[in-house]
């Protein structure tokens, strides 16, 4: 564990290992925070938005106003523009369901007691990325046939002759292969490094405020707890783009698998 | 680390939210933009139709406005006709009017110069009678050859006369 020494006491900087909490309790395997947060999201989105669109008014009250503001955002901004008008109703429940639960858990970074991000677990992230890289691929199989998408996927129009060689390798390994790990790594890599910038920080200003022991320390505490909260503005921005580049990029994906030609 | 558990937390969990969202809330929300959709498109339609209407009503009062002037003109054509006619009656009937009094005048003026004619002829005659019997210093008048002659004279004055 690397460890800062300042003045007579030693300060723990924030390392990985901070994300790996301690059990909450045990049901034969340990239950931790983070899995009691991604499991808590579910009656948090299923009830709010349930309650937002049943009544299913013309003129919508001020609470499915806001329901409708979500879903329409992800239903025509995310999905009806990537998929394209004659698919995307069939894939609007799994981007919706994909942004609010990416959205819900990303923000319970900056929920005071709460404050995980339950993506910062990759073994969180992996099973997404992973659901995703099926839905596309096997969304493009059944449109194309096997051989088909695998032709659409790797040869790109107007391209002919000895390029190919290099071309088609490239192509699958972008699609099929990189695909899935820089989705999972993108969301992932963001929220553990907004976290651990954010314990950096808090722990930081705590430090060398109260447990250093040098007066002098104090005011650098206090920059850093400013900092923290700058930071913390900052990711109400991060949390929310990586749920939107996830989910966009989940349609952009089933978008290209559908399309007809490149 | 309890990674294998997480996994499979992971995609239960997600699994579970995407079956409700499916369930629950994504149809009332299509329920709610297909109704949305379907009431401002009957707002359209109905505003169309209340157009057609009103185009209708319009159409309708204009033609029945054009009736009203045209028969107005009819009648007022017919009005003229009529004056005109009771006017060429009264000025016929006038003209019949003043015939028949100039026609009577002149009855009457002849029939009072025959009258005169007739007066003149016998007092002329009695004063040429008279007079002729002073010139000849006798007289005549009780005699019938006397009367005979003066009535020849007048007759053949009334011949020369025509």
């Amino acid at each position: 564990m690397p460890t800062a020494v300042l003045g007579s006491d030693e300060f723990h900087a924030p390392s990985p290992a901070s994300f790996d909490l301690p059990a909450v309790f045990n049901l034969g395997f340990d239950v931790t925070k983070p899995m009691l947060l991604l499991a808590l999201s579910v009656p948090v989105i299923v009830l709010f938005f349930w309650a937002a669109s049943k009544e299913r008014a013309v003129v919508p009250s001020k609470l499915q106003f806001v329901g409708e503001y979500v879903y329409g955002f992800v239903r025509n901004g995310v999905a009806r523009d990537s998929i394209g008008s004659q698919d995307y109703l069939r894939f609007v429940p799994l981007l919706f369901s994909l942004f609010t639960f990416i959205v819900l858990n990303n923000y319970y970074s900056l929920i005071p007691f709460l404050q995980f991000p339950s993506f910062s677990r990759f073994s969180f992230v992996l099973p997404l990325a992973l659901l995703v890289w099926v839905v596309y691929n096997a969304v493009g199989v059944r449109k194309h046939g096997l051989v088909g998408y695998l032709k659409h996927v790797c040869i790109p129009p107007g391209v002919t002759g000895p390029v190919l060689a290099l071309i088609i390798p490239l192509e699958f390994l972008s699609t099929i292969l990189v695909r899935p790990a820089t989705l999972a790594l993108r969301l992932f890599a963001n929220m553990f490094a907004g976290h651990l910038l954010l314990i950096l920080f808090a722990t930081g200003a705590a430090f060398l405020i109260f447990d250093s022991g040098n007066a002098w320390y104090a005011p650098v505490g206090v920059l850093s707890f400013i900092l923290g909260i700058l930071v913390s503005f900052l990711e109400v921005l991060v949390l929310f783009l990586q749920a939107y580049v996830f989910t966009l990029l989940t349609a952009m994906y089933i978008g290209g698998a559908l399309a007809d030609e490149h | 680390m309890p990674i294998l558990s997480e996994i499979v937390l992971s995609l239960v969990v997600f699994a579970i939210l995407y079956f409700l969202v499916a369930k629950f809330v994504v149809p009332n929300f299509e329920k709610a933009y297909a109704d949305r959709t379907a009431a401002i498109e009957g707002g359209i339609e109905e505003a169309q139709a209340a157009q057609k209407e009103a185009q209708a009503a319009l159409e309708k009062y204009n033609a029945q406005l054009a009736d009203a002037r045209h028969e107005a003109a009819a009648i007022r054509e017919e009005a003229r006709e009529q004056g005109a006619q009771i006017v060429a009656e009264m000025r016929q009937q006038a003209q019949a009017e003043a015939d028949r009094i100039v026609a009577a005048a002149q009855a009457q003026i002849a029939a009072e110069r025959q009258q005169a004619i007739a007066q003149l002829k016998a007092e002329v005659g009695g004063m040429a009678t008279e007079l002729a019997g002073r010139i000849v210093g006798e007289s005549l008048a009780d005699s019938d050859a006397q009367r005979r002659t003066v009535q020849r004279f007048i007759d053949e004055l009334e011949g020369s006369a025509n």
